[in-house]
């Protein structure tokens, strides 16, 4: 077309090829910047699974017997217990009185808080000290080498 | 026919069995019949825990209830009436001291209630002749006990308060003693008050530190103690503070001091130090060494609580940022427990001891901070990847528009 | 180049007639007047839509859809796959843009009377692409089980429940049972992602069909003032030109999308628990508010029925008086301007707005 430009756009008019070129680089470029996100969200991580409600806590040789273990579970610590009999059992490592992370006594066999001499027995339920309510108890399986902790539905 | 037979006499020993587990009590037979206050005891026997375990009447007040005359309530017949005020305990005490007969019915039950209430202001008043103060049954009921255990007894931990309001909050009756009677109004405010009203009956009620046969004001120097049976570790730091000399010497009570007797609030930062609601100033003033401490301690709190307070902010706003900041928030509970640890340890009165646990709990905080401005730091690299992928499309608008002002200026001449 | 396309072209055609497609397209023009604006909200709705259903797919990836389960596969997209809080913050944003779009292209259709004869099913698949976009809304807000979508679904089937005769049945179907429990979001899960969309391609396709074979409604005061001449008719070919200032808007779109997921990521909250209390503060996604702030004024009786149930009635009554506007105004069929619908159009969106605005305050 080798009309003249009307006169009412005097402005800045550059050329077709310039046109083109911009158009076609910016609708590229931002297609690749589209895509590449989707890309990279289809390739799983390397936490290949949400971690849901169960998580290995430990190696079953890990644990002697009547000795404790925290770990973590979710964003909150869990208690990990094998008791004198061989027994796993975990909890939620989060005492019920002021939130401080309760750990297992040896010499007690029993889960004590270090921050109000705190007791919970091995049900966890709280026997003495000012915890109001028991702790969370989670469930317990031995996966071959692992121990698996699941939060109950 | 055979069947039959079988059956008759089935029905039979039944009922004469029935008969047997209940026999006629001409008691309740005759009170019953009666009116107002002798019809009372046999109406509300029926749910006595006495009632329940097959015990009657007689089993207390003598007489015999197979006879239906009169003659039934005759001395002969051993029977022994209602108790004056004074014989209470040695009437209840009859059955309750005696350990060979109460094992028939609860082995678990104590038997040294007489022998506990004869020590209790109570009961020594009461053999003074003081007929206003509490026996058993004041406390316990009279005709309708049931065991303490039971949420309907006056005795269960939820009604115990209410049940020593009865004579200790009534300014009418307490009127000759010297104790006060706002007790438990102000017992009501305590945070023991809140915690047995939320359902844990572990909590304290007045018979927890008074006991409860045995009810008696803890002394001056029983007072640790009896805080102690449940506030363990502050018992060991304060028996080890330099307080406990200075207490014993001033004959001032330990715990109660600062945490007040029967109005105990749950305690807040702000009492240590030397600010407006602070206790130690209540002793120490400007320029003693208590003072000092009190300063400082106030302050080792205080940077703890700025420090947490930040990390938790920035975990926050990372974690709705969606941002996986679960590890640190994890590490940030031991500073939070790095807290309330140094908040028993104020209890040693002994500042270098809490500082060392605030300082403790500032460096977890201060490494779960870190952790939550790398995540936010993250975070911007997302808007960085943003501002890229914008400029890509400000590229394309632009080329959009002048691609249609072209095409438009074309198509229009 | 040019050679190649038209071989591709001429392949197709022999095949089903695809030169007709392309002929459609040289043909199809879009009226210019000073309303041309509202032409826009449609392409900008489709658009969204298109985005969902995209970043719904990716969501699909790694979303399980059990109550032990919902909540974390979220958070673990939102934290550990790569791009996914981008992902699912557009999917979020998007959805809600979308909503609104619809909003605006729906009143604006209104005002300018673009339901009148012939256009009265394009409103009308319309209107129904309305509720299925509502469905999705009100069905994906529980999908992540968090504590207020758990609460406000919570409350929005309480309210199926109260409708008389059918409520119970209702409010056993959607939630899979007499209590909101993962039965709820298992149904809610095929709902939002089998279910509606199905609806919604159906609906879609029929919608656009209509749309291409009616062309752009003119309204009547731009069809009156060229009438008696007092302007020109003028037009744009649709390809490309109105097209590619509908991808500007587009582009537009989608880099507002960026932003608002990058500086606003959308909040994932803390997960549902059934048996915890109801936190203060539950209320419903915003285009909802009205409803529900209609509801909470109206006192509880009204002469002898209940309050709420009379409110569903009424927005039910009010609903469908929308649907069926083009055959009650059938009057702008013949290029009469009725009032009454404009005033009626201008009550409708007053009271939404007014209500919103009262919810939130």
């Amino acid at each position: 077309m080798a009309t003249a430009d009307p006169p009412q756009s005097a402005g800045f008019r550059p050329g077709r090829r310039w046109i083109n070129l911009l158009l076609g680089s910016g609708v590229v470029a931002s297609i690749a910047s589209f895509i590449y996100p989707a890309i990279r969200y289809i390739i799983p991580p390397v936490v290949g699974e949400s971690p849901s409600r169960s998580v290995v806590a430990a190696k079953v040789a890990e644990l002697k017997r009547n000795t404790g273990k925290i770990f973590k579970f979710g964003s909150r610590p869990a208690l990990l217990v094998r008791t004198a009999d061989g027994e796993f059992k975990a909890y939620s490592a989060v005492c019920t009185h002021l939130n401080c992370t309760v750990q297992y006594r040896e010499d007690l066999r029993q889960i004590w808080c270090a921050c109000h001499n705190g007791l919970y027995d091995l049900e966890g339920r709280n026997v003495s000290g000012p915890p109001p309510r028991p702790l969370e108890t989670f469930k317990v399986n031995v996966q071959g080498e692992d121990v698996v902790v699941t939060r109950s539905a | 026919m055979k069947i039959t037979a079988t059956a008759v006499a089935l029905f039979l020993w039944a009922l004469g069995s029935a008969f047997a587990v209940s026999p006629q009590d001409s008691c309740v037979t005759c009170h019953s019949a009666l009116e107002g206050k002798q019809a009372e005891p046999a109406r509300l026997f029926a749910a006595d825990v006495h009632r329940q375990v097959g015990l009657g009447c007689a089993d207390c007040h003598g007489g015999d209830p197979k006879d239906e005359s009169m003659n039934a309530m005759s001395r002969a017949k051993g029977f022994r009436g209602a108790p004056k005020k004074a014989q209470v305990p040695e009437f209840c005490a009859r059955c309750h001291a005696d350990i060979a007969y109460m094992r028939r019915f609860n082995p678990k039950l104590r038997v040294d209630q007489l022998s506990q209430y004869l020590t209790s202001v109570h009961g020594k008043r009461l053999k003074q002749g003081d007929t206003k103060v509490a026996a058993c049954v004041d406390c316990h009921g009279v005709h309708n006990m049931l065991p303490a255990s039971d949420t309907r007894s006056p005795v269960h931990p939820t009604n115990v308060a209410s049940t020593c309001a009865r004579c200790h909050a009534d300014a009418e009756h307490m009127k000759g003693y010297k104790t006060p009677t706002d007790q438990v109004a102000r017992y009501l405010k305590s945070v023991h008050a809140e915690m047995l009203a939320q359902g844990d009956t572990a909590a304290p009620t007045c018979s927890t530190c008074h006991g409860n046969h045995g009810a008696t004001p803890p002394g001056v120097t029983s007072v640790a103690n009896v805080c102690g049976t449940c506030h363990v570790f502050f018992e060991q730091l304060f028996v080890k503070s330099p307080h406990q000399a200075a207490f014993a010497r001033m004959g001032l009570p330990g715990c109660v001091e600062c945490h007040s007797n029967h109005e105990i609030v749950k305690p807040a930062d702000d009492w240590v130090g030397v600010g407006a609601k602070a206790v130690c100033v209540n002793c120490h003033a400007v320029g003693d060494k208590g003072y000092a401490a009190a300063q400082k301690m106030a302050g080792d709190l205080a940077r703890l609580k700025t420090f947490l307070g930040r990390a938790e902010e920035i975990l926050g706003t990372a974690e709705r940022s969606g941002m996986g900041v679960s590890g640190p928030k994890v590490e940030l509970t031991n500073a939070h427990e790095a807290l309330v640890k140094a908040r028993v340890n104020v209890h040693s009165f002994n500042e270098p001891e809490v500082r060392k646990l605030t300082e403790q709990g500032v460096d977890i905080a201060q490494k779960a901070y870190q952790a939550g401005v790398v995540a936010l730091r993250e975070r911007d690299v997302r808007r960085k990847g943003l501002g890229i992928s914008l400029i890509f499309i400000v590229l394309a608008v632009s080329g959009l528009y002048l691609k249609i002002r072209q095409i438009e200026s074309g198509s229009r001449t | 180049m040019a050679s190649l396309y038209r071989q591709i072209l001429n392949w197709l055609d022999e095949r089903f007639g695809a030169g007709a497609v392309e002929d459609f397209l040289r043909h199809k023009t879009v009226p210019i007047h000073r309303h041309t604006i509202w032409y826009y909200f449609g392409g900008m709705t489709l658009f969204l839509f298109v985005i969902q259903v995209l970043t719904g797919i990716l969501l699909l990836l790694y979303y399980r859809p059990t109550p032990d389960d919902a909540f974390e596969s979220v958070q673990h997209i939102m934290t550990q796959v790569r791009f996914g809080w981008l992902i699912r913050s557009v999917h979020s944003w998007s959805a809600n843009l979308m909503i609104f779009t619809a909003f605006v292209h729906m009143f604006s259709v209104y005002f300018l009377k673009g339901y009148r004869k012939p256009r009265e099913l394009t409103w009308i698949t319309g209107m129904l692409l309305f509720f299925v976009l509502l469905g999705f809304g009100f069905s994906g807000y529980l999908l992540p089980w968090n504590t207020l979508a758990f609460f406000a679904t919570k409350v929005g089937t309480e309210m199926a429940g109260a409708i008389p005769v059918l409520g119970k049945w209702l409010l056993v179907f959607l939630r899979g049972g007499e209590e909101v429990t993962g039965a709820t979001l298992t149904r809610f899960f095929g709902f939002h992602v089998a279910v509606l969309p199905g609806l919604a391609t159906v609906l879609l396709a029929m919608h656009l069909l209509l749309v291409q074979h009616l062309g752009m409604s003119v309204p009547p005061g731009v069809e009156r003032a060229t009438a008696e001449g007092r302007a020109t008719a003028r037009v744009m070919p649709f390809f490309p030109n109105f097209l590619l200032r509908d991808i500007i808007g587009w582009y537009v779109a989608l880099g507002v999308l960026g932003a608002l997921a990058a500086i606003f990521p959308w909040e994932l909250g803390t997960k549902a628990d059934l048996f915890a209390p109801a936190p203060a503060g539950i209320r419903p996604e915003w285009y909802f508010l009205f409803m529900f702030q209609t509801l909470k004024l109206l006192p509880a009786r009204i002469f002898f029925l209940e309050g709420e149930l009379v409110g569903l009635l009424g927005f039910s009554l009010a609903a469908a008086i929308w649907v069926v506007v083009p055959f009650l105004d059938y009057r702008a069929g013949f290029g009469r301007v009725t009032r009454f619908f404009t005033g009626l159009g201008i009550f409708a969106l007053g009271f939404i707005v007014a209500m919103s605005f009262l919810a939130l305050w």
